[in-house]
């Protein structure tokens, strides 16, 4: 019922090299962006991480920081606005040999994908969920966002936003994330680790990133950040401590932690969960199609 | 024509346990031979309401609910107001004579009045019950599939429940034998014992023998059926099914599941459809195959959605914005809808593009009759141009023979591969994410070849234009590899009528009873394929006949204005019904008398039932 089968590619691949996650193109991000500082850092948590690139597969939704696929030299797919994270799911259960890493801004994910980022911290898929959240709608040329802090003037608030802000890292904590930390563009080292740990860790995690947007967000930017930002593994905070997880998430002004927040390995994945995955026969994606004839006559049965 | 041919019809409140004596009666004729279909008009409502099944058997195929009922058994005072009227000479009506006066019966209607109570021994649940049993014995059918089909039909409720509904059963049957009148013909039987099925159950097994691995669904009436029987055998089959927030989810889902190589599928209703229809034409942009069944209910909004309507047509047509090829079918019946979804995975594998079926309430959610040799699981399976790591999908080294480019390399960072290649047949091979040496970006975002989005380097028109027209292109092979409608009955006729998807049942019988009561000579066109559509094909049958009618579920005439964009053909006469209910025979054939009458054009029948 299926086609000749070939024998697998086997050639032995290249040397993994910092060279080998490089795009095809180069991003065509505003100069400074802060989206620069988390794809280096991406591509260096995968070189580290000795991912191979033709086993991981990068998705985003839309916006500027969703352009990222192409700049990484992994399988991608650049999907529709908020989108991310449902066709994630699709694509960590078709095949659940792949390493899948989510990126996106703060509009894409907790703007218009904000079911799609519930549902998909409930149900704990095990992949990589990356937030560069710059607080502003960048590619529409800067309006408000659903983390634009209260008060912020942009244009489509020129008398300031009257609305709360979304706080991402609460929102995750209780949503069902079970590894939840912050980084900040400017702490490039640091966001290499919490990303690794992000993409090692077995189930949902949320890397929300201080991500500046130099053109449209004249508030939160680098210099506005630079003071503020902490690192709560350099503050001893204990990432298994709910309360204490909630508490620093909660934290914002003079001080605003980054880091890992929160983080739990008790709790079993969606794919682990699911007998479909565990019957040996590798990702659903390259297994044989139909039905056995056995299988089918139990089918036609039930029908007389 | 049949040589016999009876209805039954059962109606009462939900809950009064309906659908399990009609599903004990569809067996026990389907066992005995007999082919049958079974429509329930239902409420959207779990408790109360009025609800009528029908279920028409035959010794012939039955193609539709038919136009009359034979025994009627109203379960409530409510169902005999409505419906008794509509009995003709020779019907019979069975009913609990403690509960329901019949009003006025037309002559030669037989009142089968039976003491409930006393057959039942109180056990108000199980009129139904006393009521099948009588059925049988007035159609002459011997009371022996009662133990077995009952035993069936209750087993999950134990071995009490059975013998209670045995014993009850029984009662009526012999109640039945001494009080009324048997009919003077008796039930027939057919040539081989037969099955019963859903078209969502035929949705489903046509989806499994296609190989579907993943399905996702959001619950809409009247498409739950196909998430439920994907539920129930999902880990027997080895198909990963979810349940998922939202119809957006659901699209979105399937369309990163189908991206990995599997076979995706999803049905939802029109309203599902409306939300997922941003992310069909992301499968049309980023070129992944996927099929989505559109189970059509009454709209807009929410609509009536427990009744049929055939009113999604342009929404599908227009499903996304932009232009991208996409196939759209409507399968004519059940048995079509299990042979339409691997045929249909086929084209989309092969021409890497959204599959939309447009099924309704009518069949997707009416039972018929199925003969076990016509499920044939073993389908033909064509992946296309599809490259998968183990070699499971068209082998990479045979494509690259091909001189397409499809097997560049086995390195990381082989820039070699196309993704979408600009090919004369559209078609480029497709790699899943997995395969060494042919990394790319799938992009919703217009992109080259290679994926690379058009917007970061320029925005290149020729690029764009080029892309476009390779998307486009490949329904020009599309169109080649299905099949042209073919036209049923007399090349010379006086009328010909058009129908798209579910109506083909009724209608054949309407041109049947037009040639056979009326000694009218008409001829059929069932149009199935609606995209792409053999247009040329159409315009030269239609462009043959004298009078042509077409016989839509919906108000607008949405077929008629798509065919008379596609063809430039504007039919003579419309037939059109958008009162929640199907068509019945006597509809159309009345209708078209009054068209070759000359009294209208355009013609809406009445659905009969008192209000």
């Amino acid at each position: 019922m299926n086609a000749p089968v070939a024998p697998p590619v086997t050639a032995e691949p290249a040397q993994l090299t910092k060279e080998t996650y490089r795009g095809r193109i180069h991003p065509d991000w505003c100069p400074g962006c802060g989206d620069f500082s988390v794809l280096v850092a991406l591509q260096r948590a995968l070189f580290e991480l000795e991912q191979e690139p033709h086993q991981a597969c990068v998705i985003s939704g839309i916006g500027c920081s969703s352009n990222l696929p192409g700049y990484i030299n992994t399988y991608g797919m650049h999907t529709l606005h908020g989108r991310a994270l449902a066709v994630a799911t699709g694509v960590r259960l078709g095949n659940h040999e792949l390493k899948v890493i989510c990126t996106g801004g703060d509009g894409d994910g907790y703007g218009i994908g904000g079911n799609h980022f519930v549902h998909t911290m409930r149900r704990n898929v095990d992949l990589t969920y990356i937030v560069m959240d710059n607080q502003i709608y960048g590619l529409t040329t800067g309006q408000c966002s659903p983390t634009s802090v209260k008060g912020m003037k942009t244009k489509s608030t020129p008398h300031g936003s009257v609305e709360n802000p979304i706080n991402p890292i609460p929102m995750a904590i209780v949503g069902g994330a079970t590894y939840v930390a912050r980084a900040f563009s400017g702490k490039q080292k640091h966001m290499v680790e919490m990303i690794k740990g992000a993409i090692q860790h077995k189930g949902f995690a949320l890397v929300d990133v201080f991500s500046p947007c130099v053109t449209y967000n004249k508030d939160n930017t680098y210099q506005w950040f630079n003071p503020r930002v902490k690192i709560l593994e350099e503050q001893g905070h204990d990432p298994t401590d709910f309360h204490k997880a909630i508490e620093r998430g909660y934290q914002w002004g003079e001080e605003i932690p980054i880091g890992l927040f929160w983080r739990r390995t008790d709790l079993e994945s969606l794919e682990d969960l699911e007998p479909v995955l565990h019957t040996g026969e590798g990702p659903l994606a390259f297994r044989n199609l139909g039905i056995s004839a056995e299988q089918a006559k139990g089918l036609i049965q039930e029908l007389l | 024509m049949n040589k016999i041919d009876f209805a039954v019809g059962i109606g009462g409140e939900n809950g009064q346990g309906i659908a399990s004596t009609g599903n004990i009666l569809a067996l026990i004729f389907a066992r005995r031979g007999l082919h049958l279909n079974a429509y329930n008009a239902y409420q959207s409502i779990i408790r109360g309401g009025h609800t009528f099944l029908t279920i028409r058997a035959g010794d012939g195929p039955v193609r539709n609910m038919g136009d009359k009922i034979d025994v009627f058994i109203p379960l409530n005072q409510d169902t005999m107001d409505r419906h008794l009227h509509l009995l003709k000479s020779g019907a019979c009506a069975i009913y609990d004579k403690e509960k329901v006066t019949p009003g006025k019966a037309a002559d030669g209607v037989q009142l089968c009045a039976m003491p409930m109570k006393e057959l039942t021994k109180g056990n108000k649940l199980a009129v139904n019950t006393a009521a099948l049993g009588a059925t049988l014995e007035l159609l002459g059918i011997e009371s022996e599939p009662l133990e077995t089909v009952i035993s069936r039909q209750f087993k999950k409720k134990g071995d009490a429940v059975i013998a209670e509904n045995l014993t009850i059963a029984r009662a009526g049957y012999d109640y039945a034998a001494q009080n009324f009148t048997a009919f003077s013909w008796k039930a027939p039987r057919g040539a081989k014992p037969l099955g019963i099925i859903t078209g969502n159950q035929a949705t489903a097994m046509g989806g499994a023998a296609a190989g579907v691995k993943f399905y996702a669904a959001y619950p809409m009436s009247p498409s739950t059926g196909v998430l439920m029987w994907m539920a129930a055998h999902a880990r027997e089959l080895g198909i990963m099914v979810r349940q998922v927030e939202d119809e957006i989810g659901v699209m979105n889902m399937v369309i990163g599941a189908a991206h990995t190589g599997c076979r995706a599928m999803c049905a939802t209703s029109g309203g599902g459809f409306a939300l997922m229809t941003e992310a069909v034409g992301m499968a049309g942009m980023i070129e992944t195959p996927i099929v989505c069944v559109d189970v059509q209910r009454a709209g807009p909004a929410t609509g009536v959605p427990t009744k049929t309507e055939q009113g999604d047509l342009w929404q599908v047509l227009g499903a996304g914005q932009g232009d991208y090829p996409r196939i759209v079918v409507a399968p004519t019946n059940q048995l079509d809808l299990f042979h339409t979804i691997p045929e249909l995975f086929n084209l989309c594998d092969k021409y890497q593009c959204p599959g939309l079926v447009l099924s309704d309430l009518l069949i997707s959610e009416g039972t018929t009759s199925i003969d076990p040799d016509d499920l044939d699981f073993g389908v033909k399976i064509d992946r296309g141009e599809l490259i998968l790591p183990n070699g499971n999908g068209l082998p990479a080294v045979a494509l690259a023979k091909e001189g397409n480019g499809a097997n560049p390399g086995s390195g990381y960072n082989d820039k070699a591969y196309l993704r979408f290649k600009n090919t004369p047949s559209g078609i480029s091979p497709r790699a899943v994410p997995g395969v060494l040496g042919h990394i790319f970006t799938a992009a919703t975002d217009e992109h080259d070849e290679d994926g690379t989005l058009i917007s970061d380097e320029f925005t290149n028109p020729q690029k764009r234009r080029m892309m476009v027209e390779k998307r486009a292109r490949k329904m020009q092979g599309a169109l080649k590899d299905i099949a042209p409608p073919k036209l049923v009955g007399p090349e010379q006729a006086e009328v010909t009528l058009v129908g798209w998807g579910s109506t083909a049942g009724v209608i054949r019988e309407a041109v049947e009873k037009l040639a056979g009561e009326e000694g009218i000579v008409a001829n059929q066109l069932a149009i199935k394929w609606i995209v792409p559509l053999h247009a040329a094909e159409i315009s030269a049958i239609l462009g043959r006949s004298k009078n042509v009618i077409l016989i839509e579920n919906n108000q607008s005439g949405q077929f008629a204005r798509y065919l008379r964009s596609e063809t430039g053909f504007d039919t003579h006469g419309h037939i059109r019904k958008y009162d929640g209910e199907p068509f019945m025979p006597h509809h159309i054939v009345e209708a078209v008398k009054e068209q070759l009458a000359g009294k209208t054009r355009l013609s809406i029948p009445v659905h009969e039932v008192n209000a």
